[in-house]
């Protein structure tokens, strides 16, 4: 089994996140992975774990990431979880890409850890903090010419068949797909583990394989700020909100609040 | 790049088409104000829901006509609304396509937008049109503290809309709405659907990714939701909780950003903390009031109005006045 996982290099959300020049502000000392992609990062690896133990020998957990530099950080964090391999594509040239430049980026790398041998499932987070678009996923999907089963709160690979159960905001949902195939998945899906010591030794050490675009099969016309079918023209800060008013409760309190709410016409 | 006219035609998804819901009300109402109005579903719409298009200025509903092996639970997959939704665009020779931003229609739109070559904005919060008639999306990120605007590049643009994005209007006059069918065919994978099982909706209150207030509950209720429903009862608001209160089985939806977006006229968090995941999904919200015995919480950063106090008390107290206050 050769598992692919996508992960992002975020901004902290607890951190001040915010635009210049229309782009979202990548500082490292603020950058992280993105929280969701560790539930990604757990269910590939649980998936390896509960392999037979020659076909566990031999499977592959592959943590790949289209990032600057700084990015190496988002793959450090996924070698402590326990994957074997850590890929960063970074290029100057994707530097601006809407989500099908990203995805593009993606499935040209996924395509050429095919070259290596098969890759039989690609996971992802069920989205990124940072733009929470969700439709990466389903677009690599898409490109790889794959079936995607997202947003999966239960997981299961039986006999090169994935299983996945996931409650949409219409119904609940039992699908499958055979193999090769595309899997996000979501936060209630599982924990994700905390790195052990040993982990995060050999972590250390593990060497991050850098790739650019020329490396990849991709039309360079169709990714980074010029190929964007979309433009962020504006990004301004909301004004901060005035002083909360704030009322401690001496046995009038739910008073006040209902007073606030008509005096507001909120009622 | 389009001309500055609002000589196009707006297409808008109607899946499920049992009903309109108010969020799809909102998307024909911005399909208005930028062209020509027209539906597609991948179901017939039933009698009431004929009556609302009609009321909402919707000439055509374009109807797919799906392969047997698309039909069924399979109908409502990504990939086969997204087909639909492509073919419906050459059908039509549609300028823009407006979904709402379920998860499953924001890949949808997506896809689509991919086999048309589309530009695609996921989450607008507002749909307009630049001085070159180019279609122009506000967003609303970083947990609705930042305002961003993005101009589509393509001759086609597909949106998916936040909720409360504008109040729903009915057209001046209806119109007779005529439901034509049209051949989709899909060529993207599709899996299997082994079961499907449609989610049954509290029918009493609003729905929580669409109500006007919304009241949540987190894990300062200690699992008893009764003064949370008291309070959405007396204010006809729809309830949701934290992700600890789902984590600990006390309720079934969480708001948060990886949960149920809400951007409500009112937010109540009640023994909710704010930790930046619930704020994520809620902040965007016009009004936010806090109930939490601790003064320390973060929520009340991002609060317009706070009482300290044990929500058991506060709640009910509230909730009387309300009532009171309504039967005036």
């Amino acid at each position: 089994m050769r598992i692919a996982v996508l992960v992002k290099y975020v901004p902290d959300i607890n951190a001040e996140r915010r635009f210049a020049d229309c782009r979202v502000v990548r500082d490292p000392a603020e950058g992280t992975l993105n929280e969701l992609d560790e539930n990604a990062l757990e269910a590939a690896l649980r998936i390896v774990e509960a392999l037979p133990e020659a076909e566990r020998e031999a499977s592959e957990v592959v943590a790949l990431t289209v990032a600057p530099p700084e990015g190496d950080l988002a793959l450090r964090k996924s070698f402590q979880m326990g994957v074997d391999r850590g890929i960063r594509v970074s290029d100057d040239a994707l530097a601006g890409s809407d989500y099908f430049g990203t995805t593009a980026a993606l499935a040209a790398a996924v395509r050429r850890l095919e070259a290596e041998g098969p890759v039989d499932l690609v996971v992802t987070g069920m989205a990124a903090l940072d733009g929470l678009g969700s439709v990466v996923p389903a677009l690599v999907a898409a490109e790889l010419d794959r079936p995607a089963l997202t947003f999966a709160k239960k997981v299961a690979v039986e006999a090169g068949t994935l299983e996945i159960v996931r409650e949409t905001d219409e119904a609940t949902e039992t699908l499958t797909a055979p193999l090769p195939a595309v899997l996000s998945v979501a936060d209630t899906a599982n924990t994700p583990r905390f790195p052990n010591f040993k982990l995060i030794m050999a972590a250390r050490t593990k060497q991050i394989e850098a790739w650019s675009a020329a490396d990849l099969d991709l039309d360079l016309a169709a990714v980074g700020a010029a190929g964007a079918r979309t433009e962020t023209t504006q990004a301004s800060p909301r004004p901060e909100k005035p002083e909360v008013e704030l009322v401690q409760d001496k046995g009038s309190g739910g008073q006040a609040l209902a007073e606030y709410l008509i005096r507001n016409d909120l009622v | 790049m389009a001309e500055a006219t609002r000589n196009r035609t707006v297409l808008v998804l109607l899946d499920p088409a049992t009903e309109v819901r108010s969020s799809v009300l909102e998307l024909l109402t911005i399909a208005r104000s930028l062209g020509r109005v027209e539906a597609v579903t991948l179901e017939a719409p039933t009698v009431e829901a004929l009556a609302q298009l009609s009321a909402f200025g919707v000439e055509t509903v374009h109807q797919a006509e799906l392969a047997p092996a698309t039909q069924g639970d399979a109908r409502h997959l990504a990939p086969v609304v997204a087909a639909t939704l492509a073919a419906a665009v050459r059908l039509t020779d549609a300028d823009v396509v407006l979904a709402p931003s379920s998860f499953a229609a924001k890949e949808a739109a997506a896809l689509a937008a991919r086999e048309l070559g589309a530009g695609v904005v996921i989450d607008a919060a507002s749909v307009t049109e630049d001085g070159d008639g180019r279609v122009v999306a506000g967003k609303r990120v970083f947990a609705g503290s930042w305002d961003t605007t993005s101009t589509v590049r393509t001759e086609v643009a597909v949106l998916t809309v936040r909720a409360n994005a504008v109040v729903p209007q009915p057209a001046d006059a209806a119109v007779a709405t005529e439901v034509e069918g049209f051949a989709v065919a899909v060529d993207g994978v599709v899996p299997t659907v082994v079961e499907r099982t449609p989610t049954v909706r509290d029918s009493d209150r609003p729905t929580l990714e669409e109500a006007a207030v919304v009241v949540a509950g987190g894990r300062g209720t200690g699992g008893d939701f009764g003064p949370v429903n008291e309070l959405a009862d007396a204010l006809g608001a729809a309830v949701g909780a934290s992700r600890d209160a789902v984590f600990e089985g006390w309720f079934d939806r969480y708001v948060g950003q990886t949960g149920v977006t809400v951007a409500p006229r009112l937010y109540i968090g009640a023994g909710i903390s704010g930790a930046p995941h619930h704020r994520g999904g809620m902040q965007a919200s016009q009004v936010v009031v806090a109930v939490n015995n601790d003064p320390e919480a973060p929520i009340f950063e991002i609060c317009d109005f706070a009482v300290v106090g044990d929500l058991t008390e506060v709640l009910p107290q509230a909730a009387a006045i309300i009532r009171a206050h309504k039967d005036q």
